[in-house]
């Protein structure tokens, strides 16, 4: 009977091997190796000076190696029938062609002449047309509410006056756009047809995401010229992976028996590919594109950097005059296009998973592609009615409204009325808090936290992630990093562990308020679509330049993973399981921090590691606002176009990332397994 | 369903004038059997004498083995045990199979999940690499074949249907049912019309424009039915047609794949979890357990002469008088016919009704109307009794 009945017998706890001496040694490892190296740091600079600034002699001249690389690749290096400036040179001529079309159609018109001297022979699309057609492309894609929003989006840019910019911003986005997805889409059919490939790709793909976009920024630079190509570039480089990314895993989620159909009927290789995976994968492979639609915006502004123009050029041009109000426009026209390409790329995706509308009666070209005739009608109309009347060709200047003033009102009256209790609360905790830390991070000795790390490795992760991140800790300091590296691990922590302390808790209240969770999602969806810069204009202003303003500026960045991932873990506990501490009779409060806390934590575990992620990743941008991390050692290297430096330094940042990443997320695991 | 039903019907009327082996009953048997699909199988069992008796494909040793060095094991030993397999790290989906599937027959692989039979038909049509043994397909061996000439075979003389219907989400049910047409490079007008006529004889006509998500699971594997019909397969694979519908739904499906196949007469693969639906549909049935055919033969073999516990264990529930033929409870005629006559092929089930009207025997008839024996009440009575 027992046998058929395995729930009736009692359930044995799983116990650990040896526990008393596992858990004694576990218990004094951490005290122990701590107080080595606190001795090892008061008493030990005597002994070992090397360990606590790494001897010059012995540094890895790495930059000098890649700027000679460069110079090689530049110089001299030839694939045979072509040199390595020939193949740079033909990349920039293909992006460069359909770039000169779109800019075009949509900002210079038709040019004839070269450079400043060049005539206007045909005036682009006017504002009005756009408008229309882009209302057009929004009914077709999810009728009239998603037309009116489009358009909406694209009136503000009309009526602030950021039609110019933002339409060469429109062109360069409509050309990284496609290329990124049908590279992105070729480079992840190969790797799922060739698992060798993937096996290349996918660790290439991990470091395009973990290195700062700012480090190969100066390699772009170096090979493709300063202009909207090497931009477009840089674009691509940091919007493929997640389309790559999101077709391997389209085309590994097509059921098996779409793939046995595929043979069963007899499909050829190619046949299989695009009539059997890549048309069943579509809705996935949608989220792929909106998502490159999505980065590519982002990098709108860091383009602008080396030559992008258009609404990022504004931004940065706003940001370094700390012209608060012009910054904030072009960055909310930012915003404007990336709601608007987002909600139509959103339709198109949702609209790839209907069926489509039946083909419609007629045989006319009108009746067979109503909008594409309208669209013509509408350009023809457009262009006379521009010639006639001119407001209609280019919004007149005397219509256009601006808040500029109004925003720098606003910072100067605060300023003066608040301008002490602002600095009283910067001062507090600059002196009190920052400086201490930085002090302190600084005097380490650097071999006692290598070994520390690896040791956290090493009981987390075995002794692969030991060697993991000791390697990449010492790298930092054998390159020559290691001053600047603990800067932005500070800067980097401090933020961190503000933005926990704040998202946590909201994330907690939140998952138990379904109104202010929505309230909450609205705020937080915002902090992520407005480019990063913008948030630190008005710090700047508040704050002036410096750690604490870099400081806030990260806090408001990284705080949206904290409170989403807390929310998500919260959501995410077993209703069953709180029904049975109810049912135990625990208060809401032993039912939070006992039951539910606890079985999220692995989640809010890994909303840290983003929150690290973003810290980061805002990092490298506050180098702007005269933070000396290794930000600011990019930001340099890039005025300069020094590669080594640059990459070197970017690297270094990359480390940082991925040894708090590797440590977290097996921390996190350790947890999940003790949980399950 | 009502244009299938008559499209059926004129697929029917052509039948009985085509030539070749021709449904056995004459005319007014054909509408009885029409009332009452049931019958229609009953009528194809007794032409189960009639085809052809030559294997259409044949699986001789066929062996699956997953995991590392899997040809270097079946090389060593003569007959790896599963034990061996495991201690080697692999795994033995399919051990030594060796069946024979005859023309115009509807031959079952029963199995529960894991024993290998998705495996098994797989290896069938070659969309997983058998590790060893031959299977040949009208006398070729399929496994020697180059790949252009599986993608020849598999386009023009196999069609399968898929448990999860695996069908095109973006293409229309009209689409769907033409892809295989599309795949071999017909032009659109011919193979929308062959499509047109599969989805007339599936009975969905009316649905052509509608996409897949928009069907009912039933109808969904209409389609896929249709789709596989398309291409005019000699060899058609269903591997769990059924399984993934609902149990009302199932049944009027299975009625509706007897329909179609006393129509249409191919050689068939038949897939399944469930031996009742094995029983209900198969000609012949092998049960597979671990990768291995346990026992092959017709369902009556397999209630009556259960070859291990593990098939008994299924037969124990199938009550014998649905599965035990007429046939074989006959004894031979002797003189006298009794008024009251049953077909030879069918289940002792249906005899039991007649013997209410006093009958103490009945006439057994063959399939051409032939009086060919008698049948016993107390027999009849005998097999009822024991359930």
């Amino acid at each position: 009977m027992s046998a058929s009945f395995p729930f009736l017998q009692p359930v044995s706890e799983p116990i650990p091997e040896n526990p008393s001496i596992a858990t004694a040694r576990a218990r004094w490892l951490w005290p122990a190796a701590l107080a080595a190296f606190v001795l090892f740091w008061q008493f030990g600079d005597g002994l070992a000076k090397w360990a606590f600034s790494y001897p010059r002699a012995f540094e890895i001249p790495a930059a000098r190696w890649i700027g000679k690389a460069t110079k090689w690749l530049l110089d001299e290096a030839s694939f045979g029938l072509f040199t390595f400036t020939d193949l740079t040179r033909f990349v920039a001529q293909i992006i460069d062609l359909p770039y000169r079309v779109a800019l075009g159609l949509l900002s210079t018109g038709l040019l004839s002449g070269q450079g400043s001297s060049a005539v206007q022979q045909v005036p682009p699309l006017s504002w009005l047309a756009v408008l229309a057609i882009v209302a057009l492309i929004g009914h077709h894609a999810g009728g009239v509410r998603l037309a009116a929003l489009v358009t909406a989006c694209f009136g503000f840019l009309v009526l602030f006056g950021q039609w110019t910019s933002a339409m060469v911003t429109l062109a360069s986005i409509v050309v990284a756009v496609p290329i990124g997805v049908v590279v992105g889409l070729l480079l992840g059919l190969a790797a799922w047809r060739w698992p060798v490939f993937e096996r290349v790709l996918v660790p290439v793909l991990d470091l395009m995401q973990t290195i700062p976009v700012f480090a190969y920024l100066v390699p772009v630079l170096v090979f493709f010229g300063f202009g909207p190509t090497s931009a477009i570039v840089a674009t691509l480089i940091y919007a493929l992976p997640p389309m790559a990314r999101v077709t391997i895993l389209a085309m590994r989620s097509v059921p098996s028996e779409i793939r046995d159909l595929g043979n069963m009927v007899g499909c050829s290789r190619r046949q299989m590919t695009w009539k059997i995976m890549v048309p069943s994968a579509k809705d996935s492979l949608m989220v792929g594109v909106n998502q490159v639609i999505m980065l590519s915006l982002n990098m709108v502004i860091i383009a602008s950097m080396i030559g992008a123009g258009g609404l990022g050029f504004d931004v940065l041009a706003a940001l370094r005059r700390l012209d608060i109000g012009a910054g904030l426009e072009a960055g909310l026209a930012i915003v404007a296009l990336a709601v608007a390409l987002d909600r139509l790329s959103q339709a198109y995706a949702e609209k790839a998973g209907k069926p489509a509308a039946g083909i419609p009666a007629g045989n006319g070209f009108v009746s067979r592609h109503p909008y594409l005739a309208a669209a013509l009608a509408i350009i023809v109309v457009t262009f006379i009615a521009g010639l006639a009347v001119p407001a209609l060709q280019s919004f007149p200047e005397a219509w256009q409204v601006s808040t500029g003033t109004f925003w720098s009102e606003v910072v100067r009256w605060i300023n003066i009325n608040f301008f002490d209790a602002l600095e009283a609360i910067r001062n507090v905790i600059l002196l009190n808090l920052l400086v201490p830390l930085k002090r302190l991070l600084a005097d380490l000795p650097w071999a006692g936290v290598v070994a520390l790390l690896a040791l956290a490795g090493y009981r987390l992760g075995g002794l692969r992630l030991a060697l993991l991140v000791g390697v990449l800790a010492f790298l930092i300091a054998a390159t020559g990093q290691w001053e600047k590296a603990t800067v932005t691990v500070y800067l980097c922590g401090v933020s961190v562990v503000f933005a926990c302390l704040i998202g946590v808790p909201l994330g907690i209240l939140a998952a138990e308020r379904d109104r202010l969770w929505r309230w909450l999602q609205l705020v937080i969806d915002t902090l992520q679509t407005l480019p990063s810069f913008v948030y630190l204009m008005p710090v700047v202003m508040l704050f002036r330049v410096g750690d604490f303003t870099a400081m806030i500026a990260v806090v408001a960045y990284a705080v949206v993973p904290a409170i989403r991932y807390t929310v998500l873990g919260l959501h995410r506990v077993d209703p069953r399981v709180v029904e049975a501490g109810r049912a135990m009779g625990c208060t809401p409060r032993q039912i939070l921090t006992k039951i539910k806390l606890k079985l999220a934590l692995p989640e809010i575990l890994l909303g840290l590691n983003q929150t690290i992620m973003f810290a980061l990743s805002m990092l490298v941008i506050t180098a702007l606002v005269g933070t000396r991390d290794l930000g600011q050692e990019v930001y340099i290297a890039l005025t300069k176009a020094d590669t080594g430096r640059g990459i070197v330094a970017g690297l270094s940042i990359a480390f940082i990332a991925i040894i708090a990443d590797r440590l977290i997320s097996a921390g996190a695991n350790r947890i999940r397994e003790r949980v399950s | 369903m009502d244009g299938g039903q008559r499209a059926a019907l004129v697929r029917l009327d052509q039948e009985v004038e085509a030539p070749g082996p021709a449904p056995a009953s004459g005319g007014p048997g054909r509408f009885l059997e029409r009332a009452a699909p049931e019958g229609l199988r009953f009528d194809y069992a007794t032409g189960r004498t009639m085809a052809s008796h030559e294997p259409k494909l044949v699986c001789r040793g066929v062996w699956k083995i997953f995991g590392a060095g899997g040809k270097s094991l079946i090389g060593t030993a003569s007959r790896p045990t599963s034990a061996d397999l495991r201690a080697a790290g692999a795994v033995g989906a399919v051990r030594d199979v060796n069946i024979e599937v005859r023309e115009g027959e509807i031959f079952v692989i029963m199995g529960l999940s894991g024993s290998g039979k998705s495996t098994l038909v797989r290896c069938l049509s070659r969309l997983i690499e058998p590790t060893s043994g031959d299977i040949l397909f009208n006398g070729e061996n399929l496994l020697a074949a180059s790949e252009a000439r599986m993608i020849e075979i598999r386009r023009h003389q196999m069609g399968m249907v898929f448990q999860h219907f695996a069908l095109l989400p973006h293409l229309t049910v009209l689409a769907n049912v033409a892809f295989p047409l599309e795949i071999q490079g017909i032009e659109r007008a011919a193979r929308e019309e062959r499509a047109r006529r599969m989805i007339d004889l599936v009975g969905l006509a009316g649905k052509e424009t509608a996409f897949p998500r928009e069907l009912s699971g039933g109808q969904q594997q209409r389609v896929g039915i249709a789709r596989s019909l398309a291409v005019e397969p000699e060899l058609w694979f269903l591997d769990e047609p059924f399984s993934a519908l609902d149990p009302l739904i199932r049944r009027e499906m299975q009625d509706e794949f007897l329909r179609l196949q006393s129509v249409l007469k191919k050689t068939i693969v038949f897939i399944t979890h469930d031996f009742d639906e094995a029983i209900r549909l198969a000609d012949r049935i092998a049960i597979m357990k671990d990768g291995e055919i346990v026992q092959a033969g017709t369902p009556e073999d397999l209630v009556l002469n259960p070859a291990t516990p593990y098939v008994a264990e299924f037969t124990r529930s199938v009550a014998r008088a649905k599965v035990v033929k007429v046939a074989s409870l006959m004894r031979p005629l002797n003189g006298v016919l009794p008024p009251a006559s049953i077909r030879a092929a069918a289940p002792i089930a249906e005899a039991a009704p007649l013997f209410s009207a006093g009958n103490e025997a009945l006439a057994v008839l063959d399939g051409a109307g032939k009086p060919v024996g008698l049948i016993d009440r107390a027999a009849v009575v005998d097999v009822m009794m024991r359930g």
